[in-house]
């Protein structure tokens, strides 16, 4: 068992940190609680050397803890870095956004650490348990953060809203566990791949699996927000305070990609026919509804909601074209593809959310497009950052965005899903007008007050910066990104 | 290195002037960035020189190459290189920045850096899209360029120019992600290539060419544009500013011809050849109805942007009819046109900036307070009729040539254009610069400044030495021409 503990060494520290992170605070005094912040940060930086401890120390081979319920591979620990930095970026966004609306206490630390922490472990899990497990953990913190705000309506509609689906979610995905657990008598992941495999595609328990993984996929489909289980995402993304949605809108998209490919890839590879199809459906539906609906938002932070969904939709492309009639001949491409999507996707919700909250001030809420109105007269820079964004998000080279569209279109041709290229790239061309429509707003349109923006504190400020300016290295260098994400999958 | 520097000097030039103007918004430190886009732009111009000068005339293939590997796993190249086709429009275009860093010099009064800045950075861009050899690299560089335009359009343009901006990158981004899927398509065929001559060599059979074909032509029949996805080039004439019409004439809409000579015909000479119908088809309804469009404008900017569109149908009518008349004649068209356009774009510039009015109706007798203006006018209108002695009659009389060798009644209609450009032309010049003098605005005009002589004379020197000696301009165009009718002439399958 001494292994055992050296590969959840990670979970381990950032469960303690949390814990501690919750009775330190009560000692704290002083609004800005700059010592518990502090003390997040160094959990997650304490957990990120960890992290690359256990890289090192595994050598990038994958390990099993737990009797194999917790399985530690180079996909799970990339995408655990890619979270604290995520988290820690969050951290810094939202503190001053926090502190005034007096919503900077320890419970939004701790809980953010142990949503961070239900991440994890569904980015590790290898059994149907503990992917439950993680994401339980990961939703109920949550929805708690959603409703953060106590005396805000619309934040509690909103997490009484998510909390409802989400439970649903969470019941249809239970569901589906237990018709493939009926089917092949193993709740580990591993262990089911091996049972499917051995199946064959007339016997009785084939119907019980595809019909369980007809739930399966549904849950997995509403953690990511694809239509059409995307209701809850625009009221969620709308009603939570700003700095909570920036939580939502970023690391749990990591963590739901995981549990796809732990889900569907690890486990049920071979049912890839069946579910691949379902996945076509959301896909083209997410990107259709998403893009579209999008156009109509007057809210940036509605608009950037159906954008995430006509994101994931992008990213579920990949996920479909991994295996063409019966081979997986190009397997790793297309899944690399989908997690350097969502890495990317990530990276660009982190600095478009980020805005929001990085122009909020006190007293004054950044969320309606015409607040982006003259951005270039009040500060070219920012301005100039929020266009990289943009055009990264539309996928516009020699930005990042471009690449993610470029790798996932390229599976998908790859797959022979010509047909499918050619609607995703129409449907992305729709998306491109709310995009640019910010941009006009920006550099197009007057200001209607010319005050410029300052104020804002060294950390966000730069913190900005390198998130617009990271879009633009990435897209003229994405080699190293792109290699590493392929390393990641083909370790699976 | 040299390809290098033509793409990267102009684009750091456009970076510094960016810098140089601080964070506050303002425009403090206009002069000083105006000065450097200047220097930018003549050291970007004279970095190209040696591509003509070091040109070897009798190698047909590509030259300057410089190939360093970007991104291996999608085995994508940082690969450049010239051949006769593309080097003439990597000069080109370098040679015309410094042109628009001048001309909008006083003129452009709000947010200057910006304004110089981007054109100097789409200059550098421009230069990717001529010198990459690389598919995805292309596509990069062609994609990239939308970005800048976008915002000369929207931020410095007139009254509709948030329509026209829009309009402008939607329809061409349109056209750019379905060649996306072509390019995704060869890279999947030719087992996972991106570079360009390998894709010249990938055997392909008729129907998957067919589809490739239709995949590329949006993005290039936009980008001409050929009838009938023309329609948002007048919008973005009118509404751009000077430069930017002079930028998206003279150098933007070659993209799109060119894209046909590296792209469409090499790759799929069958499919060319079987669509060539189509493609005449369309270019002759260019060079006809728009023809026809263009006399009946009363704005100057639109009259000229239809023009345009006329005189890129001569373009890709010269392509499609396969032989070396035809595509020389059609590359020297548009260079020619490059100059012309861009001169008569600049001249409308100048009556705009004193009169604030593209209406033909509002002038009338400005050579009687203009007389230098309205002569060297008269040289470019001329170059627009496609005079001999100017560079407009070199790149139309091959066409027309070719046209006469493939076939009797394609040369006739072509040459139609001669009429009709001419009378939309001179019509308009007419009208605008001879006549009494209209209005008291016309009667306090002032005539050019040395700074817009200076950019004019420039121009005009050119349209002169390509219209009485053309051979610099297609002798370097030789060796690469042949080898590509050579290469369409064999079947791919």
């Amino acid at each position: 068992m001494r292994i055992d503990f050296a590969l959840v060494l990670p979970e381990i520290l950032l469960l303690v940190g949390a814990c501690a992170l919750l009775l330190v605070d009560l000692f704290v005094k002083g609004e800005d609680r700059r010592t518990s912040v502090l003390m997040a940060q160094g959990v997650l930086l304490a957990c990120a050397a960890a992290t690359v401890f256990v890289l090192f120390g595994t050598g990038g081979q994958t390990g099993y803890a737990f009797h194999r319920l917790f399985v530690s591979d180079l996909m799970s620990n990339v995408l655990k870095l890619a979270a604290y930095g995520t988290v820690s970026a969050v951290l810094v966004y939202s503190r001053q956004y926090l502190l005034d609306r007096g919503l900077l206490r320890g419970e939004y630390l701790a809980l953010l650490l142990f949503a961070l922490l239900g991440m994890m472990v569904m980015m590790s899990a290898n059994s149907f348990l503990s992917v439950y497990l993680g994401l339980e953990l990961l939703s109920l913190c949550l929805y708690a953060l959603v409703a953060l705000n106590r005396d805000s309506a619309a934040s509690t509609e909103a997490a009484m809203k998510y909390f409802v689906l989400g439970a649903l979610a969470s019941g249809m995905l239970l569901y589906g566990m237990s018709m493939i657990y009926g089917a092949t008598g193993t709740l580990t992941i591993t262990d089911v791949a091996k049972q499917v495999a051995n199946l064959s595609r007339d016997s009785s328990q084939h119907t019980f699996l595809i019909f369980g993984l007809v739930f399966m996929v549904s849950g997995i489909a509403f953690k990511l927000g694809v239509v059409p289980f995307h209701m809850w995402i625009p009221d969620v993304y709308h009603g939570a305070p700003t700095a909570v949605t920036l939580v939502i809108g970023t690391a749990p998209k990591l963590a739901a990609f995981a549990m796809a490919m732990r889900l569907l890839v690890n486990g049920l590879l071979d049912l890839a026919v069946d579910w691949q199809q379902m996945l076509v459906i959301l896909s083209v539906l997410s990107m259709a509804v998403g893009n579209i609906t999008a156009i109509a938002q007057t809210n940036l932070k509605r608009m950037l909601a159906y954008s995430t969904i006509a994101h994931m939709g992008f990213m579920l492309l990949g996920l479909l074209s991994g295996v063409v009639g019966g081979n997986w001949f190009n397997a790793a491409d297309a899944y690399a593809a989908a997690m350097f999507y969502t890495l990317v996707y990530v990276l660009m919700s982190l600095g478009s959310f980020g805005l929001l909250v990085f122009l909020s001030r006190k007293g004054f809420e950044c969320e309606n497009l015409e607040d982006l109105r003259g951005l270039n007269r009040r500060n070219p820079w920012y301005a100039f950052i929020v266009l990289l964004l943009m055009f990264s998000l539309a996928g516009v080279p020699p930005t990042v965005g471009f690449y993610a569209k470029l790798t996932v279109l390229s599976a998908a041709v790859n797959a022979g899903q010509v047909w499918l290229a050619v609607v995703a790239v129409l449907l992305s061309l729709v998306g491109a007008f709310y995009y640019l429509r910010i941009v006009k707003l920006m550099y197009f349109d007057e200001p209607k007050d010319e005050t410029p923006f300052a104020g804002q504190a060294l950390g966000p400020r730069v913190l900005f910066s390198v998130n617009g300016l990271a879009l633009l290295a990435l897209g003229l260098l994405p080699q190293p990104l792109m290699s590493l994400c392929f390393v990641a999958i083909k370790s699976l | 290195m040299l390809l290098s520097l033509a793409i990267w000097v102009p684009i750091l030039a456009g970076l510094l002037v960016l810098v140089a103007g601080g964070n506050a918004g303002g425009d403090r430190n206009a002069p000083m960035q105006r000065t450097i886009a200047l220097w930018g732009a003549l050291f970007g111009f004279l970095v190209t020189i040696p591509l003509y000068t070091g040109f070897s005339l009798q190698n047909p293939g590509m030259q300057f190459v410089e190939r360093h590997e970007w991104i291996q796993r999608f085995n994508i190249y940082y690969h450049l290189g010239v051949d006769g086709i593309s080097m003439l429009f990597i000069i080109l275009n370098s040679f015309i920045t410094p042109l628009v860093v001048i001309a909008g010099w006083t003129v452009i009064e709000k947010r200057v850096g910006q304004y110089m800045g981007a054109f100097l950075l789409m200059s550098g861009l421009l230069n990717g899209v001529f010198a990459a050899l690389d598919g995805m690299l292309f596509y990069v560089f062609f994609e990239a360029t939308l970005i800048p335009m976008f915002v000369i359009i929207g931020v410095w343009g007139g009254a509709n120019r948030v329509y026209a901006a829009l309009k402008f990158f939607l329809y061409t981004l349109l056209g750019s992600l379905l060649m996306l899927v072509a390019l995704l398509y060869l890279y999947n065929k030719s087992g996972g290539s991106f570079a360009i001559m390998d894709w010249w060599k990938l055997p392909l059979p008729l129907d998957t060419q067919l589809g490739l074909f239709f995949g590329l032509l949006f993005a290039f029949a936009v980008k001409v544009p050929m009838w009938p996805v023309h329609t948002w080039l007048p919008d973005a004439h009118v509404e751009a500013p000077t430069g930017g019409s002079v930028v998206l004439a003279a150098i933007m809409l070659k993209l799109g011809a060119y894209g046909f000579v590296r792209f469409s015909l090499p790759i799929l000479p069958d499919a060319s050849r079987e669509l060539a119908w189509m493609m005449i088809a369309l270019s002759l309804i260019a060079v006809v109805y728009i023809g026809l469009v263009a006399l009946v404008q009363t704005d100057m900017k639109k009259l000229i942007a239809y023009s345009s569109i006329s005189h890129m149908g001569f373009v890709t009518l010269g392509f499609f009819i396969f032989n070396a008349y035809g595509v020389e004649g059609a590359l020297v068209q548009m260079i020619s046109h490059g100059f012309i356009s861009a001169a008569m774009f600049l001249c409308v510039g100048v009556m705009y900036d004193r009169m604030h009015s593209r209406n033909i109706a509002d002038y009338g007798g400005v050579v009687n307070t203009m007389p230098k203006f309205a002569a060297l006018m008269m040289l470019f209108a001329m170059g627009n009729c496609g005079l001999p002695a100017t560079s407009g009659f070199v790149g139309e009389f091959m066409v027309i040539m070719g046209a006469m060798k493939a076939n009797f009644w394609l040369a006739f209609a072509a040459a139609t254009t001669l009429v009709f450009g001419a009378a939309y032309t001179l019509w308009m010049y007419k009208r605008v610069i001879f006549g009494a003098v209209a209005n008291d605005h016309v009667a306090s005009l002032k005539d050019l400044n040395p700074r817009e002589f200076l950019v004019l004379g420039a121009l005009a020197i050119a349209v002169l030495a390509m219209g009485i000696y053309p051979l610099p301009f297609t002798e370097v165009m030789h060796a690469s021409v042949n080898d590509l009718l050579r290469h369409v002439a064999l079947p791919k399958y």
